[in-house]
C-alpha cells in the first residue's frame, strides 16, 4: 500500500534528510525554516543523530561542515539573512570539499525584507554568494513530494562530489500541507561517500585516480583511523597549504570541473507540454505551479504553450535553454524576484529567441492569471 | 622522562612558519608535553584552529587536524566533540581569533561546557595580519591600528570565561613553561570546557613598537608582569597594579558536560546503523 502521509515542505526535507542517511544538524531560528530544526530536534535523537542548535548562522553553517569532515552526513537550514552569513561557511565547504547539505526556505530580502513571504530571491545568493571561483549545486523543489525526492537527491549528489549542496525551497513549499504518496524507501538509491581504500598512513585527502576527480573521504567510522589535515587555503593532494601557482589552478579547475563534466547526472528538469508548444514558459520551486496553472487555461483556450521548468537550477541548465531558443520564438521566464535566472536565460538563448518576463517581489505569490495575461500578450 | 617531541609532529612540515623567537612554538611544546603526559594516542587527538599565527600550530601536529576560518574553531570543534564523544578534541588559536571574530562561539562554548580544551594564545596582537590590536592589547600599548597608543579597554580572559560558566579556566605563560604544562594537563583531562590563557610573545609586531622588540626580553617583561596566584595573596593592591596573575582559577566538577547530557537524552528507538 502507497505510504500517503499529511506533509509540509519542512516536514518533508526533515524525513527524507533521515532516510537519505543524515545524522548531524546544527541550525539557528529563522522563519520561515524553522520547523526543520524543531522537528529534527526531536528526530534526531530517535535515530541517534545530532541535532544542535547554536549560537548563530555561521556556527552553524561551521558545525555542519566540520561533522561532515568528522564523517557525517551533515545538514543546515536558513533563510535568506541566514544564508548571507553562511556565505563564508559555505565557501569553507567548497574548498575543503566537505559533503553538506544546506537548505534555503527563501523569503523576501534584501535585509529582514518580509520574513513570513514566499519568494525566489535568493537564485543567485545560491551561486554567488560566497567568494571567490566555486562550482555550487542547486536544486529548486517544485512540488511536496520533490521537497522529499529532491532532498535524498541533494544528499547523494553531496557525498558523491564532495560538494555543499543547496536546497532552494520557499515559504509556500515549507508551509504546504498536503497528502503526498511517498516512495517506498527500497526504491531509493542512497549514495555513501566513497571510502579510502588505503592503509591510514598512506591516505591523502585530496589525491585523485585517474577516473574520478572525487577524492574518497573517510566516513563516521573511518575517521577515527584516518588522520589528516585540512584548510581553507588553497591546498594540494595532501591537503596543506600551497601557493604553487600550477597546483592552485589545477585544483580549482579540478573542483570546478568535477561538477561541471558530471550534469548528465546533476541536470534535471522538466519539459511540460512543450512537445507542440509555441511559447514556452520557464519556471522553477512553488512558482511554476502557478505556470503549470496558466498554461493549462490558456490551452484550454486554444494557445499552445508548454513549460521548461529547471528542478536542479544550478548548474544552470544551459544547453537545455539553448535548445529551446532554436525552438522557441517567444520565451517567458517567470520567477518571484525582479530577474535573476532571466539573466542566465539571456545568455544561453543568445538572441535566438524573443524574451518576456513575468516577474514579481511583493512577498505575494505570482499568479497564475498574470502568466496566462503574458502568455496571451505574446501568443497575439 | 624526556618528550619525544617528533613523534607528536608532522616533521616534514617543520621548521615552524613563526618567527624565530616567537612565543607560539613554547605554548606548542607545552601542549605536546601535557599530552605526552596523558598517554593519550594520536588517533584520539583533534586540534582545530581558526586563522592567525597560533592557528597554524595545528599543521604542525599529526592528529586529526582541521584548519578552519577566522574565529571559527569553536563551533567546529564543538560538532566534532559531539560526532565522536570519545575523542579529545583541543582548540589551539590566537586572541584575535578567539575573542574578536569568534568571541561569540567563545562565550557560547563556555556556558554550553561542552569537553573541548580551548587554549587561547595570546600575545595582545594581531601577528600574521600586520599588529593591529586585539581584544587583549593592553590599554596604552602600541599597534599599527593604534601608533598613538591603545585607547580600547582589554578582555581578561580567564574573567570573561569564568564569567561565560566555563567550568576550567587557568592562565599561564611561555614565562614559565612548566606551569604551562600543568595547567594544559589539567584543562586536558578536565571533563567539561576548559580555558587555557596562554600568555605568549609577538616581538616583531607588539615587541618592537613597545620597546620590547627582543624575544627574550619580551619573555623577560612577560616574568615581570606575572604572578602566580600562590603569591599573590601576600602582595599589596600596590605591588599587584598592573600585574596579571597565572594559575588555575576555577574548576567545576558538578556541572554536567554537553555531549553526555545529549547522548543521555538520545535514546534511540532502534540503534541505527553506522551510515
Amino acid at each position: 500500500m502507497a505510504d500517503v502521509q499529511i506533509m509540509n515542505g519542512n516536514q518533508l526535507i526533515v524525513e527524507a534528510a533521515l532516510l537519505a542517511g543524515c545524522r548531524f544538524y546544527a541550525g539557528y531560528p529563522i522563519t520561515p525554516s524553522s520547523e526543520i530544526p524543531e522537528l529534527l530536534a526531536r528526530r534526531m535523537p530517535e535515530v541517534g543523530g545530532i541535532f544542535m542548535q547554536l549560537e548563530d548562522e555561521i556556527a552553524s553553517i561551521i558545525a555542519a561542515a566540520a561533522a561532515s569532515y568528522a564523517g557525517y552526513k551533515s545538514m543546515t537550514a536558513s533563510s535568506g539573512p541566514g544564508i548571507s552569513l553562511k556565505q563564508e561557511g559555505i565557501g569553507m565547504a567548497c574548498m575543503m570539499e566537505l559533503p553538506l547539505v544546506i537548505v534555503d526556505v527563501m523569503r523576501g530580502g534584501p535585509s529582514t525584507g518580509l520574513p513570513t513571504r514566499a519568494s525566489q530571491s535568493d537564485y543567485m545568493q545560491a551561486r554567488w554568494g560566497t567568494h571567490g571561483d566555486h562550482m555550487i549545486i542547486a536544486v529548486a523543489p517544485g512540488t511536496l513530494l520533490e521537497c522529499y525526492t529532491q532532498t535524498i537527491r541533494a544528499f547523494n549528489m553531496a557525498e558523491r562530489y564532495r560538494t555543499p549542496v543547496i536546497i532552494l525551497s520557499d515559504a509556500t513549499l515549507a508551509h504546504l500541507s498536503s497528502g503526498v504518496t511517498l516512495p517506498p524507501p527500497d526504491t531509493l538509491e542512497i549514495v555513501d561517500r566513497r571510502q579510502p581504500t588505503v592503509e591510514p598512513e598512506n591516505y591523502r585527502p585530496y589525491e585523485i585516480s585517474a577516473t574520478n576527480p572525487v577524492p574518497p573521504l573517510p566516513n563516521r567510522e573511518n575517521f577515527p583511523r584516518y588522520r589528516f589535515h585540512m584548510t581553507g587555503l588553497n591546498k594540494d593532494a595532501t591537503g596543506f597549504p600551497t601557493e604553487n601557482a600550477t597546483t592552485v589552478l589545477a585544483d580549482e579547475n579540478r573542483m570546478i570541473n568535477k561538477i561541471m563534466d558530471a550534469t548528465a547526472d546533476i541536470e534535471s528538469f522538466e519539459h511540460y507540454q512543450l512537445e507542440d508548444a509555441q511559447v514556452a514558459v520557464i519556471a522553477y520551486g512553488s512558482n511554476a505551479n502557478a505556470a503549470r496553472v496558466a498554461i493549462k487555461e490558456a490551452r484550454a483556450q486554444g494557445l499552445k504553450v508548454g513549460m521548461f521548468r529547471p528542478i536542479t537550477v544550478w548548474p544552470f541548465p544551459f544547453q537545455q535553454v539553448m535548445e529551446l531558443g532554436r525552438k522557441f520564438k517567444h520565451i517567458i521566464v517567470s520567477e518571484m524576484n525582479l530577474g535573476q535566472m532571466i539573466h542566465e536565460v539571456q545568455r544561453a538563448l543568445q538572441g535566438r529567441s524573443e524574451l518576456h518576463c513575468v516577474l514579481q517581489a511583493a512577498g505575494t505569490p505570482i499568479r497564475p492569471q498574470q502568466i496566462l495575461q503574458k502568455i496571451r500578450e505574446v501568443s497575439a | 622522562m624526556s618528550v619525544d617531541y617528533p613523534r607528536y609532529l608532522r616533521n616534514d612540515k617543520l621548521p615552524l612558519y613563526w618567527c624565530p623567537g616567537c612565543g607560539n612554538g613554547i605554548v606548542l611544546k607545552a601542549l605536546i608535553g601535557a599530552i605526552d603526559e596523558l598517554h593519550w594516542e594520536k588517533n584520539d587527538i583533534v586540534m582545530v584552529s581558526g586563522i592567525g599565527c597560533a592557528a597554524r600550530g595545528s599543521g604542525y601536529v599529526d592528529f586529526h587536524t582541521l584548519h578552519t576560518l577566522h574565529g571559527r574553531a569553536v563551533p567546529a570543534a564543538t560538532a566534532i566533540k559531539m560526532c565522536h564523544p570519545s575523542m579529545h578534541v583541543i582548540v589551539f588559536s590566537g586572541d584575535g581569533d578567539m575573542l574578536a571574530i569568534g568571541g561569540n562561539h567563545f562565550i557560547h562554548a563556555c556556558r554550553r561546557n561542552i569537553d573541548i580544551t580551548m587554549v587561547v594564545v595570546n600575545n595582545w596582537i594581531y601577528g600574521m595580519t600586520g599588529g593591529q590590536y586585539s581584544p587583549t592589547t593592553p590599554p596604552g600599548s602600541k599597534a599599527s591600528t593604534m601608533p598613538q597608543g591603545n585607547i580600547d579597554s582589554n578582555f581578561d580572559v580567564v574573567e570573561l570565561a569564568r564569567g561565560a560558566g566555563a567550568t576550567f579556566v587557568a592562565r599561564g605563560s611561555v614565562a614559565d613553561p612548566i606551569s604551562l604544562k600543568n595547567y594544559l594537563r589539567k584543562g586536558l583531562e578536565h571533563k567539561g570546557i576548559s580555558v587555557i590563557d596562554a600568555l605568549s610573545t609577538c616581538h616583531t609586531q607588539w615587541g618592537g613598537r613597545n620597546q620590547l622588540g627582543d624575544p627574550v626580553q619580551l619573555v623577560e617583561h612577560i616574568r615581570n608582569i606575572t604572578v602566580n596566584r600562590s603569591n599573590a595573596g601576600a602582595l599589596s593592591p600596590e605591588e599587584l597594579q598592573g600585574k596579571m596573575i597565572t594559575g588555575i582559577f576555577h574548576q567545576d566538577l558538578e556541572k554536567k558536560e554537553y555531549a553526555q547530557a545529549y547522548y543521555e537524552l538520545s535514546r534511540p528507538v532502534e540503534q541505527t546503523a553506522v551510515v
